[in-house]
């Protein structure tokens, strides 16, 4: 059954179409249901690729819905990939190694629902099954995914390497920049406590009487001169019985006076080196991907060998069926003749002659499955039938 | 004949060395590695132990030698408790070495062997220097993890903080534990003084600078339980005060002990 792919992706095509073909997962499920039609489909969407994954179905119905969603012919930015070419691109994309940021972790969990939506019969089972499988054991096996891939999650990270876990810790916002949104939505998710001062021109005191209780200072106003000094902190410290802080300064020009870094338990580090975190944490990533490309391809073979050895599985139970059949018929016409014979030399004679069938038949079993693995697997799968006259039993 | 052990204790706990700094350099594999290492030669040397209890006529550990190898094993009982835990392998780095290195000294000395019989009585033997060597294998790992925090607390200030996401335990993690683990330890050294001193007491003896430098152990870890729960001591200076106090642990466990019991 020939496995096939057409998709779009961020290679490829710029956001202003991939948006148009972006779907969710139930919208993904319901495109997948409607164009598996006698075979299997799944569809993958996300912000950064929309991929139809078919098995026995017709590609060309494929290729028309994805213009129909896009409102226009798609012609060169879409890709079609089959069989073997097809299976390595979603593991790939599983482990992340397809994504802008190599080894991030979030595409795991999206193949996961495009496959539990979507249409999958016996290959394309596997196929995701396995996938998913393979993306697990990059994680897991290589340090791909563990370090932070953007400034917002190397804060979390730097604020977690201080603290451990931040259920429960008070992050202090200053301001309302971007990036200090992004870094302080980052926080939350790991269970911190926000608490944002969201103005042009942050008071002063009030800051001051914040710091008292903050574990984490996000800073990214538009205030001129700096928002808190050595000096504010340092009175802070007083009542914080030791208690390390750690502040985020994203702002330029800065609103934390860097001599704060100078203190006794307390962190300051500005966007230069939050950004230097993560160019040596992606370079760290692109390393990792060598490891992880080798993990991918393994998995690719094997899925490559099982699917091979489907264009050779029926001839093989069909000539098992057939011997079987003339040893059955065989013995049947002897049975007069072997009247005399006890129930145990009766089962004697059973089990002898499906040794010589087994025996008889192993060897160009095993030759069917290797061959399977290569190019001729479905040559060899037609020699048989021919030879042994088994067309009738396609 | 129970002294073939340490050879495979040596060779696991070397092996887990040599795994961790691999795992440094490259995590993975080698960590895997360097746990199980840890693990088997714990359980290779507490079978010697196991061997030199049973064939020894007393308790086997009373000599400097001997309680080298039972102090090796104390750190590394200690260490297993937590110190698997992936994040914790940086630790490994400092502590198997330590481990290979002591466990061999035991050896050259005869730590390892059957021993002679003492005329201390075992009971004794167990509560004094099991107790003390207990509670110096805590103070031992406390004083590693306040090590792994300078240097990370070092790191972080110098802006380095990359290669420590999410291979490192935290900053708050490694502080905590080292504070749980000198308020089990300080108990256990109370414990073992006091036997000491109570047997001193009934036998009549003097203070040697072992027992005087047991004493100031004693006095710098119980100021630093206070200072850390009752004043709030956190960070740097709490760490150099278990470094100060390890290396006290180090002039009474290498330096001192080579009569204390003669």
């Amino acid at each position: 059954m020939t496995l096939s792919l057409v998709g779009i992706s961020h290679h490829v095509a710029p956001v202003e179409l991939r948006e148009r073909v972006a779907l969710d997962v139930s919208a993904s499920g319901a495109l997948a249901q409607k164009l598996a039609g006698e075979g299997e489909a799944v569809c993958l969407s996300t912000c950064n690729r929309t991929e139809i994954y078919l098995a026995g179905a017709d590609e060309s119905l494929a290729v028309e819905a994805l213009g129909e969603i896009a409102g226009e012919e798609l012609g060169s930015v879409l890709y079609r990939l089959s069989d073997e070419a097809a299976a390595l691109h979603l593991f790939r994309v599983a482990a992340g190694l397809d994504s802008m940021v190599p080894g991030e972790g979030e595409i795991l969990g999206q193949v996961r629902a495009a496959y539990e939506a979507g249409s999958p019969g016996q290959v394309l089972d596997r196929l995701f099954r396995q996938a998913l499988h393979s993306g697990r054991k990059v994680r897991n096996e290589t340090a791909i995914g563990e370090s932070p891939a953007s400034v917002s999650s190397a804060a979390a990270a730097l604020a977690e390497q201080v603290f451990g876990d931040l259920t429960g810790r008070r992050v202090l916002v200053l301001g309302g920049g971007k990036i200090g949104t992004l870094s302080a939505r980052s926080l939350t998710s790991r269970g911190a406590v926000v608490e944002t001062i969201e103005s042009r021109t942050v008071p002063a005191e009030r800051v001051r009487a914040e710091l008292a209780d903050a574990d984490v200072v996000v800073s990214s106003t538009s205030t001129a001169g700096f928002v808190l000094r050595k000096a504010d902190v340092e009175q802070a410290l007083i009542g914080r019985r030791g208690r390390p802080l750690f502040l985020i300064d994203i702002a330029v020009p800065r609103d934390l006076d860097p001599a704060i870094h100078e203190l006794d338990g307390c962190y300051l580090y500005d966007i230069d080196d939050l950004e230097a975190i993560v160019a040596e944490t992606l370079a760290g990533r692109r390393r990792e991907a060598t490891r992880a490309e080798a993990i991918v391809a393994e998995e690719a073979d094997r899925f490559h060998s099982w699917h091979a050895s489907l264009d050779v599985v029926p001839a093989i139970a069909s000539l098992r069926a057939r011997a079987e059949a003339i040893r059955a018929s065989e013995l049947e016409r002897v049975r007069g003749r072997l009247g005399g014979l006890s129930e145990n030399d009766r089962r004697t004679v059973e089990s002898i002659t499906a040794q010589i069938v087994n025996k008889l038949l192993h060897l160009p079993t095993v030759r069917m499955k290797e061959a399977a693995a290569g190019a001729d697997g479905a040559v060899y799968a037609d020699a048989v039938r021919h030879l042994f006259g088994l067309e009738d039993e396609r | 004949m129970a002294e073939v052990l340490v050879w495979p204790a040596l060779f696991a706990y070397g092996e887990a060395a040599l795994a961790y700094a691999g795992n440094a350099a490259r995590p993975g594999v080698a960590g895997r590695l360097a746990t199980w290492g840890v693990r088997l030669g714990w359980l290779v040397q507490t079978a010697l132990l196991v061997a030199q209890a049973a064939r020894a006529d007393g308790f086997p550990w009373d000599a400097w030698a001997g309680s080298l190898n039972l102090f090796v094993w104390l750190v590394v009982a200690v260490y297993l408790i937590w110190g698997c835990r992936t994040r914790f392998r940086l630790l490994g780095l400092a502590v198997m070495p330590l481990a290979a290195i002591l466990l061999f000294t035991a050896w050259a000395g005869g730590g390892t062997g059957v021993g002679t019989r003492s005329h201390y009585s075992n009971v004794f033997l167990i509560l004094h220097v099991g107790f003390v060597l207990a509670a110096f294998a805590g103070f031992t790992l406390a004083a590693g993890l306040a090590g792994l925090y300078l240097w990370q607390e070092r790191r972080l200030k110098r802006r380095q903080a990359g290669g420590l996401l999410g291979r490192a335990p935290s900053l708050a993690s490694l502080e905590s534990l080292a504070g749980r683990t000198v308020a089990f330890a300080l108990p256990a050294l109370t414990a073992g003084i006091v036997a000491g001193f109570v047997r001193l007491g009934s036998h009549g003896g003097g203070v040697d600078a072992l027992m005087a430098v047991t004493l100031l152990t004693w006095v710098v870890y119980g100021a630093f339980l206070v200072l850390r729960y009752e004043l709030g001591w956190r960070g740097r200076r709490a760490a150099w005060l278990l470094v100060a106090g390890f290396a006290l642990v180090i002039v009474a466990r290498l330096g001192l002990p080579l009569t204390h019991f003669a």
